[in-house]
């Protein structure tokens, strides 16, 4: 266990090592600090002298070594717009997104584990086959294309008159389709509590919540498939082992032989995958988010990259790459804990 | 040379490919309405009433017309107009257009990176094979939109808006090639892992060909089946990608619009009430990226029923 630790934790480390001298690597190319801090009246012979002061004319290991030593203490330098450190700017935009991503696996967790299992359990009912093939077309659907319609359809609201208003059904079928929308597609609303640090929380009122609503929802519909198929497939699978067969000829309950023993099992891939997942969902909140301009570290990077804020979009690099090692190797951590079987150590097969 | 191209014309027609493919309807469907659409993008210039590249044709007064149907219609304009007067029909032809071109290359780079590393990995092993999956998993593990934003928003920081516009669709096509060849160099290590034990690439061995020769021309034939399955699921991946950076504003500039930056254009204005300038290229999109997934689906099924469904 200890030599799987090891091996885990100094991958890791060799990770944030490349991503620190890829992002070292665009600081340098792209940003010209001297530009920012003289005016253009500043002779050529002074910018020398500042540039000799700064230390941008030592050699690029050095320089780089200075770099990561004050990216290690915390200082990733100051963002060109806010001015103000990098890292307090995404400290404050950290929470909105958090909040999403929290938002999203509560709906995936919750609508992905019944409805998996239950077209694991019944593969031929109708209602399995509907969702199967939502998920298939669901795949299909950009993120921000579904942010799009939700938009239109919840936000906006649509009104159809498609069908004769002088009949009945007429009348029912254009009230079907018509959605009163006035749901919140902006920002997160005023009413948020502040619960300690930079966090300002949305879940406490139901202004927030209702805000929350549809870029959650969003940014869930992009997963949702994924872990329905998964949590059909492995179930399908559980449920052909032995032990279930046992289970059923001991007489035990099925919702006890589904939910208590076959879905423990399931869970376990489940978990591992999902752990992934989230970290590859932070990609999508940055599209999410430009929808819904959500507050968040999403929309602070794609402005940061239209301001050309060359210090913020750096650190954004730094930190979510450490959060996507950090989720990487927690789950690498936990699957071999969990799962005895997991080759700890030695090559990859 | 006519009996040669018969014969193979027969021998495709006796084939189980062919054979599959006449009993599957959705993905005789599938196929019909990708023709469709891939005829309509490489006839657009001819097929679309308008030129939306040409700024003489449009009219400014024309801006937000609704599509044929709706109160408010013109019938020059059959799917409405966007903001600026354009035509919406030939807009969303050549945005077709622009979108399967940058899909289609972008698979073709990461095919030719793909297939390079994998093959690489898989034959020599070790030390090579090690570190070219390291890198892939890394990669993986960091989604290939973040990798495809990060560089995107790299390259637009270096080369600035303007100039970044002009060669935009070389750029997407190298991003995204890049950002997603490990997908591709995993299938083919595994194939070529499982190759090289046979004895016919001893038997190449023992003739004394070199690796170069032994890769390439011995396994790389035995492998491309599931690469041809990968490559067909990515296009529908790398056409997704491409919509994605433009909807973020970092793919194909306004004045030559792919979908994905059609419907970043429209999104603006659905506030407004014109839901169709963001909504009906969405739907294209939508069904462009549907029927590839379907016919992927389908070709895993006929080529390899055993394939991991990547």
């Amino acid at each position: 266990m200890l030599a799987f630790l090891v091996q885990r934790i100094s991958q890791a480390v060799l990770v944030m090592f490349v991503i620190s001298v890829i992002a070292f690597a665009i600081q340098d190319g792209l940003g010209d600090p001297l530009q920012e801090m003289v005016g253009m009246s500043v002779s050529q012979e002074e910018r020398e002298a500042i540039r000799e002061e700064l230390g941008l004319n030592d050699p690029m290991v050095v320089q780089y070594l200075r770099f990561a030593g004050n990216a290690i203490q915390g200082d990733l330098g100051n963002s060109y717009f806010y001015s103000k450190p990098t890292l307090e700017v995404i400290a404050e935009h950290l929470p909105a997104t958090l909040e999403l991503v929290i938002g999203a696996s509560l709906i995936i967790v919750f609508l992905s584990v019944p409805i998996g299992v239950y077209s694991a359990i019944r593969p031929e009912a109708w209602l399995s086959k509907f969702f199967m093939g939502v998920s298939t077309v669901g795949i299909s659907i950009p993120v921000f294309l579904t942010a799009i319609v939700l938009i239109q359809l919840f936000s906006i609201g649509v009104t159809v008159d498609w069908f004769p208003a002088d009949t009945g059904w007429g009348r029912w079928l254009n009230d079907v389709f018509t959605t009163e929308g006035g749901l919140p597609s902006y920002g997160r609303g005023d009413e948020l509590t502040h619960l300690f640090g930079t966090w300002e929380s949305g879940f406490f009122t139901t202004e927030g919540i209702l805000h929350l609503l549809l870029p959650s929802i969003s940014l869930a519909s992009i997963m949702l498939p994924l872990f329905i198929r998964l949590i059909r497939a492995e179930m399908m699978e559980v449920l052909q082992s032995d032990y279930i067969r046992y289970a059923r000829a001991k007489g035990l309950s099925s919702g006890r032989i589904h939910f208590l023993h076959a879905l423990k099992n399931t869970m376990l891939p489940v978990i591992t995958v999902g752990g992934v997942q989230i970290g590859i969902m932070v990609a999508y909140t940055i599209l999410t988010e430009t929808v819904f301009q959500w507050p968040g570290v999403g929309l602070m990077f794609l402005e940061a990259i239209t301001r050309s804020d060359i210090p913020l979009i750096v650190a954004y690099l730094m930190v979510v790459g450490l959060i996507f090692v950090i989720t990487n190797t927690l789950v690498d951590l936990v699957y071999g804990l969990v799962n005895p079987t997991v080759k700890l150590t030695g090559k990859k097969a | 040379m006519t009996t040669a191209t018969v014969s193979r014309w027969d021998r495709f027609r006796e084939s189980f490919f062919w054979y599959s493919f006449k009993r599957d309807k959705v993905a005789i469907a599938s196929f019909a309405v990708l023709l469709l659409m891939v005829l309509g993008a490489v006839f657009a210039p001819l097929l679309a009433p308008t030129d939306p590249y040409d700024l003489a044709q449009i009219n400014i007064m024309n801006s937000e017309l609704p599509p044929v149907g709706m109160s408010g219609a013109d019938t020059a304009f059959p799917l409405g107009t966007d903001a600026q007067g354009r035509d919406l029909l030939s807009t969303i032809l050549y945005g077709t257009r622009v979108s399967l071109m940058i899909g289609f290359g972008a698979v073709v780079l990461q095919a030719a990176l793909g297939i390079l590393f994998g093959l690489l990995a898989g034959y020599l092993g070790g030390k090579v094979d090690a570190i070219l999956m390291r890198i892939a998993d890394v990669q993986l593990s960091f989604s290939t939109l973040m990798v495809a934003i990060i560089v995107g928003a790299v390259f637009k920081a270096s080369f600035g808006n303007l100039m970044f516009g002009e060669i935009a669709i070389y750029m997407l096509i190298f991003i995204i090639g890049v950002a997603e060849w490990p997908q591709i160099a995993r299938t083919v290590r595994a194939s070529v892992l499982a190759e090289k034990k046979k004895e016919y690439v001893d038997a190449a061995k023992v003739m004394g060909f070199g690796t170069p020769r032994i890769m390439f021309r011995h396994i790389l034939p035995n492998t491309l089946s599931p690469i041809f399955v990968i490559a067909t699921v990515q296009i529908a991946n790398a056409i997704i990608s491409e919509a994605a950076l433009s909807f973020l504003g970092l793919g194909m500039p306004e004045t030559q619009p792919s979908l994905g930056s059609l419907i970043k254009s429209g999104f603006d204005y659905i506030q407004s009430g014109s839901w169709w300038i963001t909504l009906i290229p969405g739907l294209v999109l939508v069904v462009l990226v549907l029927v590839i997934n379907l016919l992927g689906d389908w070709l895993r099924d006929v080529m390899n029923p055993r394939l991991y469904k990547g």
